[in-house]
């Protein structure tokens, strides 16, 4: 139980994958306006992240098995691009609800390199499957957490007009990013 | 003579007047991961654009044959064996840059310059056209990102080319110049992640005042900024967004 609780610390806090290793930037900078749009995108993400692991570590294996573990970039992402098209279509059958809630968000999650990261990260590191599933549930956390505050932060900027000219719009936005991301290094160490 | 022409605007339009990550504001990732020093981001850039102008080239033969329908998961597939192949090639010939760069070398795959260009240019044009968007897009990138990477590294480890990566460590330590009195008082800081957010942030800062004394407006985040757009059943996708929104303003 240990070791998992150092996973999530380590991937939420420390490690953060958008404030720490520049991962899932876009949809951080492009979703992040209004509150529930980054819940949204954040929960969507996690949902989609756990999938996509636990779905790309057996093939994974299965690659290294047959000695052909260089496709892994190649294959990985059309399973990913196919997961989230087949999740769409499912939710949207099943669970109509949730398909409200998240649908608009997934098909941004396809090309969102947060998730095709996690899935080689989690190879890359040597976890094993239970691990890569609770690594990749704190990663996603973590980026629920760093929009959901980043959005807070954004409510703050907008209409304030003594922000200088050139630094209107994404500038103002990115400078505040790396307050947070200034922020989110003080738990450095903590794993 | 026309034709030359535009093919010329073709290939510069790239660089600076539509520089994809300081005016088009694509492919943020890799541009604040790689830029910790000059070397780093070029060899970042250098990467992308191979891939870039392979896939560019490939994407505007098969066009035609590719069933509209399909063919995002046919560009991907193209754009994700050149990936491959340049994986291999880095970590024969530049292993310095292939453990730096790490995790982003795959995720070449889904920049969104490379499948932008794809989806806007090369299916629409022909192979020599394509080819040159390519590599202008890519020079652009190349540049930007080596702009950054010096930026930061001059203020964050005081050096200038640390980090050559190819022809083995001595040398990369040959080229490396530190500088006196910043290279005994580094900002550190900069070289960090929240260094690599606030230089990128002035970058653009800087281009956006180009651009406004020139009379065009400064480009946002938003889906219609992304030149996955059109791609990812956005249409769809932006008006229930533009919805919420005017469900929140209501």
């Amino acid at each position: 139980m240990g070791e998992y609780i150092t996973i999530l610390i380590g991937i939420i806090l420390v490690n953060n994958y958008v404030l720490a290793q520049f991962l899932g930037i876009c949809p951080f900078l492009g979703v992040s306006k209004k509150l529930d749009s980054a819940v949204g995108m954040g929960v969507a993400v996690i949902f989609v992240m756990v999938l996509a692991t636990a779905a790309t570590y057996p093939i994974q294996m299965l690659l290294n098995d047959l000695n052909i573990g260089y496709l892994q970039t190649i294959v990985f992402i059309l399973i990913i691009a196919a997961l989230v098209q087949f999740v769409e279509m499912a939710l949207k059958k099943f669970i109509p609800s949730l398909h409200k809630a998240l649908g608009v968000y997934l098909p941004l999650i396809t090309t969102n390199c947060a998730v095709l990261g996690v899935c080689i990260n989690n190879i890359d590191s040597g976890y094993n499957y239970m691990q890569s599933l609770v690594n990749s549930f704190g990663a996603g956390v973590g980026f629920l957490l760093a929009m959901v505050i980043f959005s807070g932060m954004r409510s703050k900027l907008e209409g304030n007009d003594k922000i200088p000219a050139p630094f209107q719009g994404v500038p103002i936005t990115m400078t505040s990013a790396a307050i947070l991301s200034l922020a989110f290094m003080g738990f450095g160490g903590l794993v | 003579m026309k034709e030359k022409v535009n093919r010329l605007a073709v290939f510069t339009k790239g660089i600076i007047k539509e520089n994809p990550n300081l005016v088009l504001l694509l492919g943020t990732c890799p541009t604040l991961a790689t830029t910790s020093s000059a070397f780093n981001g070029m060899g970042m850039g250098i990467a992308a654009t191979v891939v870039l102008i392979c896939s560019n080239i490939v994407i505007s033969i098969l066009a035609k044959a590719i069933p509209d329908k399909v063919r995002i998961p046919c560009y991907i597939v193209v754009i994700a064996g050149f990936v491959t192949l340049v994986q291999f090639i880095v970590q024969a010939f530049a292993e310095p840059l292939y453990n730096s760069l790490g995790v982003f070398l795959p995720l070449i795959v889904v920049n969104c310059i490379i499948l932008g260009r794809a989806e806007m240019f090369a299916n629409k044009n022909g192979v020599l056209d394509s080819a040159l968007d390519g590599a202008g897009m890519g020079l652009g990138f190349t540049l930007s990102l080596t702009l950054i990477g010096a930026v930061r590294e001059i203020i964050g480890s005081g050096t200038i080319g640390s980090g050559f990566f190819l022809g083995g460590d001595e040398l990369a330590e040959k080229l490396t110049i530190a500088l006196p009195f910043i290279s005994e008082h580094p900002m550190m800081i900069v070289a960090l992640a929240p260094g690599g957010f606030f230089i990128y942030a002035c970058a653009i800062a800087v281009v956006n005042k180009i651009l406004t004394s020139k009379g065009k407006k400064p480009r946002e985040f938003s889906c219609q900024g992304c030149a996955l757009a059109s791609i990812c059943q956005q249409e769809k996708c932006i008006k229930e967004l533009d919805k919420l929104e005017k469900g929140a303003e209501n």
